[in-house]
């Protein structure tokens, strides 16, 4: 999976937990939180939303690096990689 | 050989909070079972058909609401957290609502879903105040109300602080507390701050068909994200072990157990369920029931309330002199306040209306005084008092055009009383709100037992789910494996 791909695996779980946020125009290298209303519930459904469709884990040491669309395809992808996606 | 079933959630109640829980439940894999005794789901928000019609069990309106794109409010969290459309509730919203007080509501306070229209019915009613009362306003929009961890303080002192003219401070108190208190006279400034946001700050809202629209909703996510349900099979005993809950006795007899267990039917009622007797230690033993309990009448007529000249009111909170008192009624019924709701007066959009007109009337009253009469007093009491509340609620409403007007509208009548609550929900003492005494993190004496729903603190249907979201999420789904 490519980056670009990630980070459409990414887009795709924000819209489904936050239907009323328009996702069309976010910027890479912005915090999503700066971009959209996202709580602590929101980034936990993220979380758990790539547990139950993908299975990647996310510690939670390591919730930071879902902070911006970048960061996440640099931190996920990766984890794709590992099970052979 | 052992047959007992087992489920990673086991959740006691299918009202709003436990419907709520097992939706997170069931959609991230947990296998969950829905135990309600009674034959309907909602719980204190359910709805019964009598003669062919249905009727709401106690929701007036939903408070909370707001307006799309009006984002961070409880609505919007609950609608993200079960994966809701905003369209699938259709929300209605409220045309206009009062605080009516003095012996035929002299005084005031108009409010909508436009606070502005409330801080300027204030300004113009209580110019004195208007300075205090926007300070108080500030105050709570920055009050962090979900904050575990907050001293608690009296409402009545920080609202006293800002709000010099007693009256004023009753008549904000009044809806307030009508709407979610478990405490007399006073309470909790955190509930306060989350009722007076639930009310004003955003507002009233319903579906065209009431709450079944929103409990149809909800069965459906359930039932798509795979939970079960038994329904008129409620759990009669909590088998401990170890300080763990390891099993639930069910009231056909069978016994299921589970890795977790939430309970939404309050404290004493879930107290009552546990060998030890005791819930947690957080809270005395018994667990206290509230004392605060009501009637409601509810009047079908031939035509739309404004038919018979009541205009357009949605909600009209009342009181019949300056002084307001929130506390168990000393006689069967209080009349002296209550609140008046005309489900007919929300904006249901161009030319739709409800098809025949709606009356509810509400005020306080005393569960031992109704619990244990005979059936025959019980019934007289009840045609009594019907009238009394009626005569009592139509002091705040237009006059009619004849003193016969409502008799020869009305197509049907049904009453609820403390003794109605308590059977058909099973609360203690018909509290509606339940017990003065809330466990805010859900936690109880048993490691995999936790509380949700009215009990754990949150107030209102919005209240409800989210709290049924919130302890499903804090206890089971975050919790680190």
């Amino acid at each position: 999976m490519t980056k670009d791909e990630t980070k459409k695996v990414v887009l795709e779980i924000i819209a489904d937990i936050a239907p009323d946020e328009d996702i069309s125009n976010l910027k890479g290298d912005v915090r999503l939180r700066d971009q959209m209303q996202l709580d602590s519930m929101d980034f936990l459904d993220i979380v758990m939303e790539l547990r139950k469709r993908h299975n990647i884990e996310v510690p939670e040491a390591d919730y930071i690096h879902l902070a911006t669309l970048d960061s996440c395809a640099d931190y996920l992808t990766p984890k794709f990689a590992a099970l052979g996606k | 050989m052992n047959t007992t079933t087992h489920y990673d959630v086991a959740i006691i109640g299918a009202g709003m909070a436990g419907l709520a829980a097992g939706i997170r439940l069931a959609h991230f894999g947990k296998k969950v079972c829905i135990f309600e005794r009674h034959n309907a789901v909602g719980g204190l928000n359910s709805f019964y058909s009598i003669g062919g019609r249905k009727y709401d069990v106690g929701l007036h309106a939903m408070t909370n609401f707001v307006r799309p794109g009006v984002k961070g409010t409880p609505l919007g969290k609950l609608l993200r957290q079960l994966r809701i459309e905003r369209e699938e509730f259709a929300l209605c919203e409220q045309k206009r609502s009062r605080v009516a007080f003095g012996p035929r509501g002299e005084t005031s306070l108009t409010f909508t879903n436009d606070f502005a229209v409330f801080e300027s019915e204030v300004a113009q009613k209580f110019p004195a105040q208007i300075d205090g009362f926007r300070r108080l306003v500030a105050l709570v929009k920055t009050y962090d109300d979900v904050s575990l961890g907050a001293q608690p303080e009296s409402a009545r002192a920080v609202v006293r602080r800002h709000v010099t003219d007693p009256l004023l401070e009753d008549m904000l108190f009044c809806p307030v507390m009508y709407y979610g208190s478990a405490t007399e006279r006073d309470m909790e400034f955190g509930q306060f701050v989350i009722m007076f946001k639930a009310l004003f700050l955003e507002g009233f809202a319903r579906p065209f068909d009431g709450v079944r629209v929103i409990l149809r909703v909800l069965l459906e996510k359930y039932r798509e994200a795979g939970g079960e349900r038994r329904m008129k099979c409620g759990v009669k005993q909590i088998v401990s072990r170890d300080g763990r809950a390891s099993a639930l006795l069910l009231d056909d007899g069978t016994e299921v157990t589970a890795t977790h267990v939430i309970s939404t039917i309050g404290a004493p009622e879930t107290e009552r369920l546990l060998p030890s007797g005791h819930l947690s230690p957080a809270v005395s033993n018994p667990a206290p029931s509230g004392a605060l309990s009501y009637c409601e009448t509810i009047t079908v007529l031939d035509r739309q309330p404004a038919a018979l000249g009541w205009g357009d009111d949605t909600i009209v909170f009342f009181n019949d002199s300056d002084k307001f008192t929130y506390a168990a009624s000393e006689q069967q019924v209080d009349v002296r306040s209550g609140v008046i709701c005309m489900p007919n007066n929300f904006d249901f959009g161009p030319g739709r209306e409800l098809p025949e007109g709606l009356f509810r009337c509400t005020c306080l009253a005393s569960y031992p005084q109704w619990a244990h009469l005979p059936e025959d007093v019980y019934r007289a009491d009840k045609a009594r008092w019907y009238a009394e509340i009626q005569r009592s609620a139509q002091r705040f409403l237009p006059p009619l055009p004849s003193p016969d007007a409502l008799a020869a509208a009305t197509l049907a009548t049904d009453m609820f009383t403390p003794r109605t609550i308590t059977k058909f929900t099973g609360h203690a003492g018909g509290a509606i709100y339940g017990s003065p005494v809330k466990l805010r993190d859900g936690r109880t004496s048993l490691a995999n037992l936790y509380l949700a729903g009215t009990d754990q603190g949150f107030l209102g249907i919005v209240g409800a789910m989210l709290s049924g979201i919130s302890m499903a999420n804090f206890h089971i789904l975050q919790a680190r494996v």
